[in-house]
């Protein structure tokens, strides 16, 4: 089956531009070659360290941003390709929900009119119905309808967050692609939108793309996981599997440093040592070879490839190369490994 | 209990909007020890961020701090006159705010912005300052420190963005920080690390932290003591552990009751049952009424204040559950 969504060698540079000319000095390689497919109704998480380049791949592949590199289909339709009226209405069923909702609402707008603008701009629903929406929209993320004459700057962070997700959801899209939707909100909110998210998506056969930092959300709310390290997925696994027996050392450490409620006051550990790699000079070989417990040999020079390990299971790391070649069944553990406890 | 440094009295704030007043924070009251760190959660909407802002004085109108004390030291913060507390934010008091970008001047590079307070609060000049700058992105985990000095707040990433404004709240070294929600954007191994540097700084400094998060491991992590609100009131005051072991609260209960556990395979989350009370249309006794499974007729009649069941643990409820 064609998947909704499908990138294929996906990249996105930012020139870094010194001096009065204004030459390019470097490139911050912010995505640099993402493969990867979204199937229609699931929920794909992705999660990975602060500035690998999560957003960015967001708002490429919703076409926020033109890729430097790659193809981009939507239900096998060349998405970078289309244009005009074509673009306009693909625009509608493709939404973002922004990371930084602060700067992502318009301040001189009241959030009656943030709510109706979708409408508005697609022509969707008669101009006198538009406050009604609105104001169920509000109902539904937990806001009162009294609120509709405010402006953005009068509300808490947290509500900021749900005006913001009321406007994505607005038009009814089929893929919505979440940033940290719920990052700024208390576990009992975070538990009424994720609800809600997920009764929409019921409903409408919604797909998302969920980016978040939180494991635990993304263990509650996802189908399958895709891991990014500086500008790559690193591994990608259904959801069970993925947290159950991680593969790539980086997951494993990302998973192992999870804090947990009632654990008392102590020293964090420093999950991971070795400094953040930056993906201005990404390190050679595997990027997270200065970092990884597990290094050896090759890893300095070899750069690992996305191979499947089984079970629909990928993962790039040179420990898992060789085993590829044989495909491994599921249940038995990669030599040297083995399950993790 | 160690020196106390912030001493809040029946803190009150008022937003007069366009349908009446609004009290965001309406009465609350802490100490927070030298070097202890007081965790404050709350549902979004409770009243966190402007109970910050008013400590820092940063309340605008229609916004009004109508009442109470924020004594630093013993000095009510509230009467300085406005050059004194000019001086005294950024490098006796600081604060990292929720959302970067209300605190970053998106026209001006990272660099600059933080050259300006260092600069400001140190004496340091250009040059020292900048070395400084660059050495605090690098603390806060920030790659190639030395050309993300020259970028722009957008060309950071969202949580980039945080740990910069992390990294100037912490350059003056303030003896009482308050970080609000200061960990949201980032992922644990690196929340982990700013925790660490806060924790750091902490014992080095014997600084005194006011910490607001939704994430009851973190405040597990790095609080001594947990402050609960809802609705713009304190409802449960306690030591972390004691709080986390026996939460007294209904409304406690049913927030530690909607952590989402890892493994947990439930397909619904378990969500606190009915809505927040519009802040416009708060009813008359306790906030929590129309949620709370406890609730008697006493306590729709009169609005419970704090008192102590155990010491250090006090409790805002007619009803409390028995621990
Ligand atoms: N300028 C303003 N005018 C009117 N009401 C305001 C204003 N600023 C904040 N409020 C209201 O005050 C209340 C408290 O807001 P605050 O930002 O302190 O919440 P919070 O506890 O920090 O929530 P969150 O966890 O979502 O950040 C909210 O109901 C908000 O709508
Ligand atoms: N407009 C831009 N100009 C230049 N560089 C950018 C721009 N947007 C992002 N970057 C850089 O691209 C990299 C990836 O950023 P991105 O925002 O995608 O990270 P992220 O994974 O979403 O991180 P976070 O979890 O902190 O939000 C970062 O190094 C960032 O500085
Ligand atoms: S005072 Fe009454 S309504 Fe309020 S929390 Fe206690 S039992 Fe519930
Ligand atoms: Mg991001
Ligand atoms: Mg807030």
């Amino acid at each position: 089956m064609t998947p909704l969504l499908r990138a294929t060698a996906l990249r996105k540079h930012f020139p870094i531009r010194k001096g009065l000319l204004l030459r390019e000095t470097g490139r911050v390689r912010a995505v640099d070659g993402v493969s990867l497919e979204v199937r229609q109704g699931e929920t794909l998480g992705l999660v990975g360290e602060s500035g690998c380049g999560k957003s960015t791949l967001g708002r490429t592949l919703v076409r926020l941003y033109e890729p430097t590199d790659g193809s981009l289909e939507y239900k096998g339709e060349d998405l970078l390709a289309m244009r005009g009226e074509r673009l306009r209405s693909m625009r509608r069923h493709i939404q973002m929900i922004f990371q930084d909702p602060f700067a992502s609402l318009d301040p001189r707008m009241t959030v009656g009119q943030i709510l109706a603008e979708p409408f508005k701009v697609h022509g969707a629903c008669p101009p006198g119905e538009r406050q009604d929406r609105a104001r169920m929209l509000l109902d539904k993320v937990g806001l009162k309808s009294s609120y509709l004459n405010r402006y953005p700057h009068e509300f808490s962070g947290g509500q900021r967050q749900r005006i913001s997700i009321a406007r994505a959801m607005a038009l009814n899209p089929e893929l919505v692609v979440a940033d940290e939707p719920v990052s700024a909100l208390d576990v009992s909110i975070q538990a009424q939108i994720l609800n809600l998210l997920k009764d929409l998506q019921q409903e409408f056969r919604l797909t998302y793309v969920f980016i978040s930092h939180d494991l635990s959300v993304v263990d509650h709310f996802c189908d399958r996981v895709a891991v990014m390290y500086l500008g790559r997925v690193i591994e990608t696994a259904p959801k069970d599997e993925l947290f159950a027996s991680p593969k790539h050392p980086y997951t494993q450490a990302l998973i192992d440093a999870i804090p947990r409620v009632g654990a008392g006051k102590r020293k964090m550990k420093a999950a991971l040592s070795g400094e953040v790699p930056s993906p201005i000079a990404p390190p050679a070989g595997c990027h997270f070879h200065p970092r990884c417990p597990r290094r050896h040999d090759g890893c300095e020079r070899d750069f690992p490839r996305l191979v499947d390990v089984g079970g629909g299971h990928r993962v790039a790391c040179n420990l898992y190369e060789e085993s590829a070649a044989v495909a491994q069944p599921r249940s038995q553990p990669i030599p040297g490994l083995g399950a993790r406890t | 209990m160690s020196e106390v440094v912030v001493s809040v009295r029946n803190l009150q704030t008022t937003f007069h909007t366009r349908v009446g007043p609004v009290r965001a924070v309406d009465g609350i009251s802490y100490d927070i020890g030298k070097g202890r760190t007081l965790g404050i959660v709350g549902e979004s909407g409770c009243g966190k961020s402007v109970a910050s802002y008013s400590l820092m004085r940063l309340i605008e109108p229609p916004g009004e701090i109508t009442g109470g004390e924020v004594l630093l030291h013993g000095e009510d913060v509230l009467g300085l006159p406005d050059a004194q507390m000019e001086s005294y934010r950024g490098s006796r008091m600081a604060m990292i705010f929720q959302e970067p970008m209300t605190a970053l001047n998106p026209v001006l590079t990272i660099g600059y912005q933080m050259d300006e307070q260092i600069m400001r609060h140190t004496g340091l000049a250009r040059k020292a300052s900048r070395e400084r700058a660059v050495e605090m992105l690098e603390m806060v985990g920030i790659p190639s420190p030395r050309e993300r000095y020259e970028s722009y707040p957008h060309q950071l990433s969202g949580g980039m963005r945080q740990r910069a404004m992390i990294a100037m709240a912490l350059s003056c070294e303030p003896e009482f920080l308050i970080a609000d929600e200061p960990t949201t954007a980032l992922d644990v191994t690196i929340q982990g690390q700013i925790l660490e540097l806060i924790q750091g700084l902490q014992e080095r400094l014997h600084m005194s932290v006011q910490f607001i998060t939704h994430d009851l491991g973190v405040i597990s992590e790095i609080s001594d003591d947990v402050l609960v609100m809802y609705a713009g009131t304190a409802c449960e005051r306690a030591p972390t552990q004691a709080l986390i072991d026996g939460p007294r609260h209904p409304y406690t209960v049913a927030l530690l009751e909607s952590i989402p556990r890892l493994g947990q395979r439930a397909s619904r989350l378990p969500a606190i049952g009915g809505m927040v009370p519009s802040l416009y249309e708060l009813p008359a006794g306790c906030p929590f009424q129309n949620r709370c499974p406890r609730v008697t007729d006493e306590c729709r009649a009169a609005r419970p204040s704090m008192r102590a069941l155990a010491p250090g643990h006090e409790v805002a409820c007619f009803n409390p559950v028995t621990a």
